[in-house]
């Protein structure tokens, strides 16, 4: 068990290494000029030269990569070209607005998402069922921005028409100073960044779990006089889910991606903002920081997908 | 002499009807069961329509008299310079700017259409190489690309694009690779496993104790059984990639303006939807329509081909 | 039966101190392996022209093993395949092809060894396409003509293998078998898939196929039964090495190995009173893991006869107790005339002694 922990934790670390090196090779090799933005459109060759030896683009390749991973290792991102704050800072500060976005909807996920999908599967054919593909139907054609757009509209603007404001249509409000508003207010951003996630997830277990209740070893459990609750649940359950976890180590990268969408048309001002931001203001060292730690996120998040499989299943661990 | 066989009678029999020697292979016999399926063909022919409008976005765009880009200040928006409502002139309404929404929207559907199924196409040709050198040569071959592609399909693809983006500019080009980027390993993923299994197949060994050489087995045993889930796949992966064409354009990270996306429609809208309902509703409508009617196709393939498997999901990201 | 007309004793395939080991565990680095599977350890075997030698052996005995590795379908571990007196053990591919059109395979599973998405008649000529014997209307016709022989419609030349029956597919893979005129044809459980009235009409086509071209068969079955209806001669393996050799009367009459007499116990016979009277040998425990082999004779954790010697050392495959050399037998105590093996006991510690001895005593006198 160890050595297969051991052995993830290096493959993960490899992977953080490709990626320093792609991110340096695509921001720093590749042709394009920061100097030259920064420095701004009225600049002399003189000026951007200078520019150009501030930010040390004009020191050769392989130094510039040691000082690169050097300054990564000490957490040293940079700081930001548009507003001069530290990288780090400014990712700091908005991890949490993310953070309680993603966790939240991923916990939203996965419960509806298995819960609907186990539904489906004791009851094969029923209005549950049927609806349940429907709705995967739907998820598989929508972008998330538009189960966002979808909400607001009749969840926010409806509502608000007849008088009613149980929805805002954005903004965020820090967990600290407000635990109702918090979730009063992530709310609808949760559900479009669950919508299209659990949907899918939902047929993935019901399959699974039809796959399962098939088997003899359930069978016996049966007719053992266990109740059908319990037969599910207990030992149906653990094996459904194995493919479940594996595929929610694929997803958690396209996790990401939703949460840019969702903070972008829900006005949280999170990571995903900030990366979509720095893109218009071609603020590279934003770019930067913020690709190395949804990497970093990603390969440490997979490692406990990972961790959770063996857990599930003990036939993955090599004894 | 020969040794005749039971049922050799009623087997012979029917061979003397004409024309009734002919044999109905897998892919004939799926293509009779997806005819007859009534879902399908109508997502068939609704993509249909929706391909010939796109091809027929200029001569639509002439004849209404309004072009993709033409601003209409005077026409196209109220006094306080908001969307005008579908009318006489605006089929189906104007946006911010005075655009016929019509016109735009059937430009739009180039692009989404281009991007879906270019994209998937290279993705499919590029999953399928990979996946099947993975799969039939196996080895330490295999081993890296199976590694390769888990990593690259656990990706954040967003993020990849918002990284290219800002290095390079968004453009038609860049949308497209990072969606074939995205689409290929999952194909190729699928293709490892089935050349995996059918590597196995008794009549691959056939093949090979016959004298078959190794070019001979792939093209002629291995590749025609591992089409099937191929072709299932790249029809569910299209509504994947048009729907992520649309969230890159939402974004501003896709074609640029002033080119007409879906997704940038709905981006633009999101400012108005209060007062001009026209504006999101009728690009929501055709995206929709778009990829269901692909994800229903999709799912008609698969049961054409595979009546047997059950119902499961559906293949592909978001 | 006696030596039938047509078998010469010039040797056509002669294998000889074959081995094939599979790596187990998977170790990206190949030099790294856990362990192997002892498929095949060491078997000389000869096969001779115009015969049937019969191949028997439950799973896991390395039979079918043996097979691919005659036909090169493996490529061996250590010893030689000697096809018509020419060594084919490390040949290339290019190099094989000459000898593939005089040996080939005829497989088991009727289902799996035809192509879904080829017509029938393209897959009978496959051959003659790989090899460019034949083309165009030269190819349909000799197509036509082998699909006769083997007794299919030659209008279904264009027919896909799901619109055959069972035996009809196992037809179409013996007409592919035979579509280059082979010498000799390794045939892996060609009945085993197949319903058992189905069985005697492929094993007659076989049978008559064998006559009216001059063929050689190396028949390989775990069916006891099915072996001693169409083979001349008999092996018979056990955990990757052969336990006894002999002509088929000789065998089902005289076994000598105790392996193979309590397998002759167990097959079925037809008349009941005989079936009552007759005593199953019952064989304690169950074969032991082809990748960690018992050490001496790989029979004697289950041996009713074993003795201390058989864990020391591994018998040799030669004749015993005065049987000619037609009729070898790796034992040490081979079981000697009128020995009734249902009643011995083991001189050894075996894994499962006490089970066996209360099954014995129990099922005595009747069948389970």
């Amino acid at each position: 068990m160890v050595r297969f922990l051991v052995r993830r934790v290096l493959f993960g670390l490899l992977v953080l290494w490709i990626v320093s090196g792609a991110v340096f090779v695509l921001f720093f090799v590749a042709p394009h000029d920061p100097a030259r933005l920064i420095a701004g459109r009225l600049a002399t060759p003189q000026t951007v030269a200078l520019v150009n030896h501030r930010l040390g683009l004009d020191r050769p390749l392989p130094d510039q990569y040691a000082s690169f991973i050097w300054r990564l290792l000490h957490g040293d991102l940079g700081y930001s070209y548009y507003s001069s704050a530290p990288v780090r800072q400014l990712l700091a500060s908005r991890l949490p607005v993310t953070a309680s976005l993603a966790l939240g909807g991923a916990v939203l996920w996965l419960v509806a998402g298995i819960g609907v999908g186990v539904a489906a599967a004791r009851r094969p054919r029923s209005l549950v069922d049927r609806g349940g593909a429907v709705l995967m139907l739907a998820g598989l054609s929508m972008p998330t921005f538009l189960v966002g757009l979808l909400l607001i509209y009749f969840l926010f603007f409806r509502l608000h028409l007849a008088g009613i404001d149980l929805f805002p249509p954005g903004g965020y409000v820090p967990l600290t100073q407000d635990p109702a508003g918090w979730a009063q207010h992530l709310l609808l951003p949760w559900v479009t960044l669950a919508a299209v996630t659990a949907a899918t997830y939902s047929r993935l277990t019901r399959s699974s779990m039809l796959e399962v209740l098939g088997e003899d070893y359930i069978r016996t459990a049966r007719s053992k006089g266990l109740t059908e609750d319990r037969v599910v649940y207990r030992h149906g359950l653990r094996s459904a889910l194995t493919p479940v976890v594996t595929q929610l180590g694929v997803d958690l990268g396209t996790l990401l991606g939703g949460v840019i969408v969702t903070e972008q048309v829900f006005g949280l001002p999170g990571l995903g903002q900030l990366a979509w931001q720095s893109v218009t203001t071609q603020d590279q060292p934003v770019i930067i920081g913020t690709v190395l730690v949804a990497s970093a996120f990603v390969v440490v998040a997979n490692l406990l997908v990972d961790l959770g499989y063996a857990l599930l299943d003990p036939r993955v661990r090599p004894s | 002499m020969t040794v005749t066989a039971p049922g050799q009678a009623a087997a012979d029999a029917a061979a003397a009807r004409p024309g009734a020697v002919q044999g109905r292979g897998p892919w004939r016999l799926a293509w009779e069961r997806l005819r007859r399926d009534p879902v399908a063909v109508a997502s068939a022919v609704t993509l249909v329509l929706i391909a010939v409008a796109a091809v027929a976005a200029p001569v639509v765009a002439h004849a209404v008299g309004h072009g993709p880009d033409d601003q209409y200040s005077d026409i196209g928006l109220t006094p306080a310079g908001l969307p005008v409502g579908p009318s006489r002139t605006f089929l189906l309404g104007t946006d911010n700017l005075g655009r016929d929404l019509l016109v735009r929207i059937l430009y739009g559907a180039r692009i989404s259409l281009l991007v879906g199924v270019v994209a998937t196409l290279l993705a499919t040709v590029a999953g399928v190489v990979v996946g099947l050198a993975a799969g039939y040569l196996g080895g330490l071959v295999d081993v890296v690309l199976a590694r390769f592609m888990d990593m690259v399909l656990s990706f954040p693809y967003l993020l990849l694009a918002i990284a290219l983006v800002s290095v390079f500019g968004s453009s038609l080009t860049i949308s497209m690779l990072v969606i074939a980027f995205f689409s290929w390993a999952a194909i190729g993923r699928v293709v490892r496993g089935q050349a995996l299994s059918i590597r196995e197949k008794e009549y691959v060994e056939a093949s090979w104790s016959v004298g078959s050489g190794p070019l001979r087995l792939m093209f002629v045993d291995i590749l025609p059984n591992l089409l099937a889930p191929v072709l299932v796949l790249a029809t569910l992966l299209v509504p994947a990639a048009i729907v992520f064409e649309a969230t890159l354009s939402f974004l501003g990270l896709g074609v640029p303006p002033p080119t007409p996306t879906w997704g940038g429609m709905l981006s633009d809208s999101l400012a108005f939807y209060q007062v001009a309902w026209w504006f999101p509703l009728f690009p929501g409508l055709a995206l929709l329509a778009t990829t269901l009617a692909f994800n229903l196709l999709g799912d008609g393939v698969r049961d054409a081909l595979d009546p047997t498997a059950g119902r499961a999901t559906g293949g592909g990201g978001r | 039966m006696a030596q039938r007309a047509g078998v010469t004793g010039e040797v056509l395939l002669r294998l000889d101190g074959v081995v094939k080991y599979f790596p187990v565990g998977r170790g990206i680095f190949p030099g790294r392996d856990t362990g192997a599977v002892h498929a095949v350890d060491g078997v000389s075997l000869e096969v001779h022209r115009g015969e049937t030698l019969g191949l028997v052996g439950e799973t896991g005995s390395g039979k079918s093993t043996l097979a691919r590795c005659a036909t090169r379908l493996h490529t061996l571990t250590a010893g030689r395949v000697i096809f018509d007196g020419h060594d084919i053990t490390s040949l290339s591919r290019r190099q094989l092809r000459p000898y593939r059109r005089q040996l080939q395979m005829v497989f088991q599973d009727p289902y799996g060894s035809l192509n879904p998405h080829r017509r029938v008649g393209s897959i009978i000529g496959d051959p003659l396409a790989v090899h460019g014997v034949a083309a165009g209307a030269a190819r349909r016709r000799r197509v036509q003509e082998l699909m006769e022989l083997v007794g299919l419609n030659p209008e279904h030349y264009n027919r896909f293998p799901a619109e055959f029956s069972g035996g009809q597919r196992q037809r179409v893979g013996v007409a592919r078998a035979l579509v280059l005129r082979p010498r000799l044809i390794v045939c892996d459980e060609p009945v085993s898939a197949l319903d058992v009235s189905i069985r005697a009409q492929i094993l007659n086509l076989l049978a008559d196929l064998q006559r009216e071209l001059d063929l050689t068969y190396l028949f390989i079955s775990h069916d006891l039964s099915v072996v001693r209806q169409v083979s001349d001669r008999v092996a018979v393996m056990y955990l990757g090495k052969l336990a006894e050799v002999a002509p088929t009367a000789e065998l089902y009459r005289r076994p000598r190995h105790p392996y193979v007499a309590a397998l002759l116990s167990a097959v079925p016979v037809a008349d009941p009173d005989l079936a009552d009277r007759r005593e199953r040998i019952i064989l304690a425990g169950d074969p032991p893991s082809p990748i960690h082999p018992p050490a001496g004779c790989r029979f004697h954790p289950r041996c009713p006869k074993a003795q201390p010697g058989c864990v020391d050392e591994a018998p040799s495959l030669v004749p015993r107790g005065g049987d000619g050399a037609e009729h070898p037998a790796a034992c040490h105590f081979p079981v000697e005339p009128g020995e009734d093996l249902a009643h011995e006991h083991a001189a050894i510690d075996q894994p499962d002694q006490e089970a066996a001895g209360r099954d014995r005593s129990r099922v005595a006198g009747g069948t389970p």
